[in-house]
C-alpha cells in the first residue's frame, strides 16, 4: 500500500525538482575537472616534447622565415625559421620548472611565517606581520626585474626573484587561519595533555592550515605564470635561443602586424597554462572549502 | 586534605590597555574525593576560573594551591602537575582534533610521556567508559555526541589525573545521554579515586553530582553548599 | 483531536537523502489549536519533521506523504514562492540559537518589523506602534529605546523573546519552536517555555514544541509526541506522562538528574532492546 503511494507521487516531485534545479551540465563537467584534465596535458606536452616536436626547436633555416602556419609547419614559424610548434612544445619545460620553484619556496615560507604569527602573537606577531606587509607593497614585478637584474637572468634567479615577493600572501592567510584555531578547544586540550611548542605547530596547527594553502598556491599559480612570461617578454628570464614563452612572444612583437601568428602561438600557450591552474585552483577550493560548498 | 586551596583570587581579562577583572576574591577550598561544583548564569566568571585552574588562562592575583604545589601567575604548567590535572570540555564536537584519528588523539600523549603499552592502555580505556575498541581508527566526526565526549574522558583519564575538571561537559549533550555521561563519571569518580571540579549552568546537575558547590554571581561567591 | 479545524494533518510521511537512506520512516499525526511537545533524541529526525512543515527542508531531502495538509492545504507540491506567502504570516517558527537566528547588523525594530513590510501593507507609523506592542508583550522592558538596540547588546534570554516577537507579529496561527531554549541559561528556560505557552494560548494558535529534554516540556504543552530513529513511537496527553507505558517514554521522563536522584544511578536507555522493539513496530 505504501508503495503505491510514494510512486502515484513521484511524478509530481520530479517534474518540481526539474523546473526548479533548471538546465543541469552533467556532474562531471565541473572546474576542478576541466582545469585537472588541462593540467595533465600540460604536464603531458612538456615531459613528451622530444617525442611531440616534429623539429629541433633550436634548428635555425633561415630559408623557412616567418611561415604561415601549413601543413608541415603547423603553427609556422619565426624569424629565425624555428617551427613554432616544436618551441611551443618545449617552452612548457621552464614555465613549469620555474612554477613549482617558486611553489616550493614560497609556500613552506608562507606557512612558517604566517603560523609562528598567529600562534606566538604579541611581538613576534607585530614583527612578522610588518615584515609581511612591506613586501607584499612592493610592486611585485618591479622587485623581481631588480633582483634579476642584480643576480643575472636565468631560470633559478627568476624563480628566487618571483618566490620573494609572492610569499607574503600565504603568510597573511596562514596567520588568519591560526588565529581562528588559537582559541579552539582542541588545542586547548592538547595543550593540556602536555602537548607543546613544535609538536603542537606540526602535528595539530599545520594540518588544518595545509589545505587552504595548497588551494591557495594552486589559484596563485595562473599568476606566477603570467609573472614569470612577463619576465621573460622582457629579456630577464630564461636567455635565449632556449625556447620560453615570454620571449617568444617578445620576438613575434616585432613582426606582429605582419606575422601575427609568431606572437599569438606562445601568447596562447600562456592563455592556455594560466587557465588551466586557475581552473585547478578553483575546482580544488569548492572540493575543500566547505563553506564554497553547494 | 584539601587538593586545592584558592584565596583572595581574582581573574583578569586584559584587552589592549584595559584591565577587566570578572573574578572577585575567590575563596574556597576542595577536598581530595570530592566532587565540587561551580554553577551560575553565563557570564558569572565560573568558566573563567575553572580556566585558570586547568592552567590555561594565566593572568589572575592572589593566592592557589594546586595537588600540594603553590601556583604562581603568569606561569604555564608544566611536569608533573600539567599531567595530573585534565579536564574534559563543554563541547565535545570542538574538543577533539577534527583531522586525528582517535588512536593518534588518544596515544601521542602517553608516547610523550615515554610509555610502551600504549595499546593496553587505550583498550582498558576503551572498556572503562563503555566504548567497543573498533571505534579506535575512526574521526570524530564518526561518532555521536555521547560517544566523543567519551573519549574526552578517556583522554583526560590515561593521563591518570588527580583533579579532573569538567566545564559543562552534557550541556551539548541530548538528555538520555547526559544520563548516561554523569552515571559514568559517578563510576569513575568512584572507581578511580578522582577528585572532581565541575561547572554548570544546571542547578539539578549540580545537586545530583557535587558534595560540594558554590553559585557564583557576576564574578563573586553568593552561596556555599555543602551536601551530605 | 479535541479542535475539529485542524491545523496539521500528516499521514505516513518519509524524508530521505537522495542515496535512499531513510531518516523520517513513515510517521502519522494531526494536530489543532493546541500544543504539541515532540520530543526525541538527537537524529530522530524530530527537527527534519518540524522543518517539512515549514517547507525548509535542503532540495537535496526527498519528503513523500500520503496527505500533508498545512492550514487545509496541501502544501507538499508548494512552490518557494506560494512558502513565501505562508511562512512568516500563517505559520512562523522560532529556532534554538537567537545569537545566529538574529542578524547582527540590524537592529531589532526592523527585524521584528520585517514580517510586517513583507506580509502587510502598513504606514510606517502603525507598523512602528505594532511593533512597540509586540515587543512589549513578549515581556521586553522599554520598547521604543529596545528597537534601536543591536542582537549583541541583548542577553539570550532577550534575543529569544525578539524571536518571539518576530514570529508573532503578523499574528500566525502555527508556531513552531525548535529546541527554543537550550542556548539558554536554566534559570531564563522556564520563562521563555512560559512565555510561548501563554502567548500561543492566549492568541488561540497551534504550538509545535520541539525538544530533548521531555520534562521540562512536559509543563507547556497538553500532548506529547515521542520520536525515535525516524519513527513516531508513542504519543500521549502531557498529564498521562508519568504513567507511561512505553520503555523509551518512560527513559526520557526520568533520566533528568535531580537532587533526590543522588547516589543513584540514573535510568539510561536500553538501547538495544528498544531496536528489537522498534522493529517489530516497524512491521
Amino acid at each position: 500500500m505504501i508503495d503505491s503511494s510514494l510512486q502515484s507521487k513521484d511524478p509530481l516531485e520530479k517534474s518540481t525538482k526539474r523546473i526548479a534545479s533548471g538546465f543541469r551540465l552533467p556532474y562531471w563537467l565541473n572546474t576542478f575537472n576541466v582545469g585537472l584534465v588541462m593540467v595533465v596535458i600540460l604536464l603531458g606536452l612538456a615531459l613528451l616534447a622530444p617525442l611531440l616536436s616534429p623539429f629541433d626547436p633550436n634548428l635555425q633555416n633561415i630559408q623557412d622565415r616567418l611561415l604561415a602556419p601549413d601543413a608541415q609547419h603547423w603553427f609556422g614559424t619565426d624569424r629565425f625559421g624555428r617551427d613554432l610548434f616544436s618551441r611551443v612544445l618545449y617552452g612548457a619545460r621552464p614555465t613549469l620548472i620555474l612554477v613549482s620553484l617558486v611553489v616550493i619556496l614560497t609556500v613552506p615560507i608562507g606557512l612558517i611565517v604566517g603560523i609562528c604569527a598567529g600562534y606566538f602573537g604579541g611581538w613576534t606577531e607585530r614583527v612578522l606581520m610588518r615584515m609581511t606587509d612591506i613586501v607584499m607593497s612592493l610592486p611585485s614585478l618591479v622587485i623581481a626585474l631588480a633582483l634579476v637584474s642584480i643576480l643575472g637572468p636565468g631560470l633559478m634567479n627568476g624563480a628566487l626573484a618571483l618566490a620573494f615577493t609572492s610569499w607574503p600572501s600565504f603568510a597573511r592567510q596562514a596567520r588568519t587561519e591560526t588565529l581562528s584555531i588559537r582559541r579552539s578547544d582542541y588545542l586547548s586540550a592538547a595543550k593540556m595533555q602536555g602537548i607543546t611548542g613544535w609538536r603542537l605547530i606540526i602535528g595539530h596547527i599545520l594540518p588544518l592550515v595545509l589545505p587552504s594553502a595548497i588551494v591557495r598556491a594552486a589559484l596563485n599559480l595562473g599568476g606566477i605564470i603570467l609573472a614569470a612570461a612577463g619576465l621573460g617578454f622582457l629579456g630577464m628570464g630564461i636567455q635565449p635561443p632556449t625556447a620560453e614563452w615570454g620571449s617568444m612572444v617578445s620576438s613575434g612583437s616585432r613582426v606582429i602586424f605582419d606575422q601575427w601568428w609568431v606572437a599569438a602561438v606562445p601568447g596562447f600557450a600562456i592563455l592556455f597554462a594560466s587557465l588551466a591552474f586557475n581552473l585547478l585552483g578553483d575546482g580544488l577550493r569548492d572540493k575543500m572549502d566547505p563553506r564554497h560548498d553547494k | 586534605m584539601s587538593v586545592l586551596e584558592l584565596k583572595d583570587v581574582s581573574i583578569s581579562h586584559v584587552q589592549g590597555l584595559e584591565k577587566n577583572t570578572v573574578v572577585h576574591d575567590v575563596n574556597v577550598s576542595v577536598k581530595a574525593g570530592e566532587c565540587f561544583g561551580l554553577v551560575g548564569p553565563s557570564g558569572c566568571g565560573k568558566s573563567t576560573l575553572l580556566w585558570v585552574l586547568a592552567g590555561l588562562n594565566p593572568h589572575w592575583s592572589g593566592g592557589i594551591q594546586l595537588l600540594d604545589q603553590p601556583l604562581k601567575p603568569g606561569k604555564v604548567f608544566s611536569g608533573e602537575l600539567r599531567r595530573r590535572v585534565q579536564m574534559v570540555f563543554q563541547d565535545p564536537y570542538a574538543s577533539l582534533h577534527p583531522k586525528h584519528r582517535l588512536r593518534r588523539a588518544l596515544s601521542e600523549p602517553l608516547k610523550l610521556l615515554g610509555y610502551q603499552d600504549i595499546d593496553d592502555r587505550l583498550s582498558e580505556g576503551f572498556k572503562l567508559v563503555g566504548l567497543t575498541e573498533n571505534m579506535i581508527d575512526r574521526y570524530p566526526h564518526q561518532l555521536s555526541g555521547g560517544q566523543r565526549q567519551r573519549v574526552a574522558i578517556i583522554r583526560a583519564l590515561l593521563l591518570e589525573p588527580k583533579l579532573l575538571l569538567l566545564d559543562e561537559p552534557t550541556s551539548a549533550l541530548d538528555m538520555s545521554v547526559q544520563a548516561e555521561i554523569l552515571n559514568l563519571l559517578n563510576e569513575l569518580k568512584a572507581k578511580r579515586d578522582l577528585t572532581m571540579i565541575m561547572v554548570s549552568h544546571d542547578p539539578e546537575v549540580v545537586d545530583y553530582m557535587c558534595d560540594h558547590a558554590v553559585t557564583m554571581k557576576a564574578g563573586r561567591i553568593d552561596k556555599e553548599t555543602f551536601y551530605d | 483531536m479535541t479542535n475539529n479545524s485542524s491545523l496539521i494533518q500528516v499521514e505516513n510521511l518519509h524524508i530521505g537523502l537522495e542515496d535512499g537512506t531513510e531518516l523520517v520512516k513513515g510517521i502519522d499525526f494531526s494536530m489543532g489549536r493546541e500544543r504539541v511537545a515532540l520530543v526525541g533524541e538527537s537524529g530522530s529526525g524530530k527537527s527534519l519533521t518540524a522543518r517539512s512543515l515549514m517547507g525548509l527542508l535542503p532540495a537535496s531531502l526527498h519528503v513523500q506523504a500520503n496527505r500533508f495538509e498545512l492550514l487545509g492545504e496541501a502544501v507538499l507540491a508548494y512552490s518557494q514562492r506560494q512558502w513565501l506567502q505562508l511562512r512568516g504570516k500563517q505559520v512562523s517558527m522560532v529556532l534554538q540559537d537567537p545569537k545566529y537566528a538574529l542578524n547582527p547588523s540590524q537592529n531589532i525594530g526592523r527585524q521584528v518589523e520585517e514580517p510586517l513590510v513583507l506580509h502587510q501593507s502598513l504606514a510606517k507609523k502603525t507598523r512602528v506602534e505594532k511593533v512597540e506592542h509586540m515587543l512589549d508583550a513578549v515581556g521586553l522592558p522599554n520598547p521604543a529605546k529596545l528597537r534601536k538596540l543591536y542582537p549583541h547588546q541583548l542577553s539570550g534570554g532577550m534575543g529569544q523573546r525578539v524571536m518571539l516577537a518576530i514570529a508573532l507579529i503578523n499574528d500566525p496561527q502555527f508556531l513552531i519552536a525548535d529546541e527554543p531554549t537550550s542556548a539558554l541559561d536554566h534559570a531564563v528556560r522556564d520563562q521563555v517555555l512560559e512565555l510561548i505557552a501563554s502567548l500561543v494560548e492566549e492568541r488561540n494558535m497551534g504550538l509545535l514544541l520541539i525538544s530533548h529534554d521531555l520534562q521540562q516540556v512536559a509543563d507547556y504543552s497538553e500532548r506529547v509526541l515521542v520520536m525515535y530513529q525516524g519513527q513516531l513511537i508513542d504519543q500521549l496527553p502531557a498529564s498521562q506522562l508519568s504513567n507511561a507505558t512505553h520503555p523509551y517514554t518512560q527513559t526520557l521522563w526520568s533520566c533528568r538528574p535531580n537532587i533526590d536522584k543522588r547516589g543513584q544511578a540514573l535510568p539510561v536507555l536500553d538501547r538495544g532492546a528498544l531496536a528489537t522493539l522498534t522493529e517489530g513496530a516497524a512491521k
